[in-house]
């Protein structure tokens, strides 16, 4: 199964300043382990312990994983992950 | 350096005002690789807080993926500091993820709503922790 994941700008330094890569599971969080085989590194960037980081977002299908599951959050072929550092500061 | 054009300071200060006592924050789109903040585009403040501020989640994702469709990039990312001066705090510094961007700080601290006074308006780089100064040019187009 094939899902096509968007890396943002800062962390293009693991994908060789790939823009999208392909990431292979059933769950956003096997997507993450699966990228992070092949591009070592991204998968800390995103996730906390068991957790996705307070100040990252994540997206499957436009849809905040937050909302849906966190990193078990169900993926399928052809589905789209985004991933976006919030904007955010004090 | 940062080049703004007259309208976008002008659009960039009244936000800033308009939002006091909370934090206003948004971006300047541009062409990518152009270095040239073109497109104003003003984002809610999911925090609505005097102190901080975060791009709502929901429209960080169309803003981004409009910029993806309009080969853009955020150029200026820009917000509001409502009782201090216009330098990035320690919490701006940690959280700055996007290398390429003009980070431009906006204080109200000396009130939001008069229209009369120039409010202070700096730019900076956040590289990896380092904070850098830029001088700001506005022109006119």
């Amino acid at each position: 199964m094939a899902v096509e994941v968007k890396v943002p700008t800062i962390l293009r330094t693991h994908t060789g300043g790939e823009k999208a890569v392909s990431g292979a599971g059933g769950t956003l969080g096997e997507v993450l382990d699966d990228v992070d085989s092949r591009h070592s590194g991204i998968r800390d960037r995103v996730v906390d312990g068991e957790g996705l980081r307070r100040f990252v977002n994540v997206y499957v299908n436009d849809e905040d994983v937050r909302f849906t599951g966190g990193l078990s959050t169900t993926v399928s072929d052809g589905d789209t992950v985004v991933i976006l550092p919030a904007v955010a500061g004090g | 350096m940062l080049r703004l054009d007259q309208q976008t300071y002008d659009a960039i200060v009244a936000h800033a005002r308009r939002d006091h006592p909370d934090e206003a924050c948004g971006v300047v789109a541009g062409p990518a690789g152009s270095d040239r903040p073109t497109r104003f585009v003003p984002m809610l403040n999911a925090a609505m807080s005097p102190t901080f501020y975060e791009f709502e989640p929901t429209e960080l994702l169309q803003l981004y993926k409009e910029m993806e469709t309009r080969d853009e990039e955020p150029v200026v990312i820009y917000h509001s500091h409502t009782a201090t001066e216009a330098y990035p705090s320690r919490t701006d510094i940690a959280l700055a993820q996007e290398p390429g961007a003009h980070y431009v700080l906006v204080s109200t601290r000396d009130g939001g709503h008069d229209g009369d006074e120039s409010l202070e308006l700096r730019s900076f780089r956040i590289v990896a922790g380092e904070v850098t100064e830029e001088k700001v040019t506005v022109v006119r187009e």
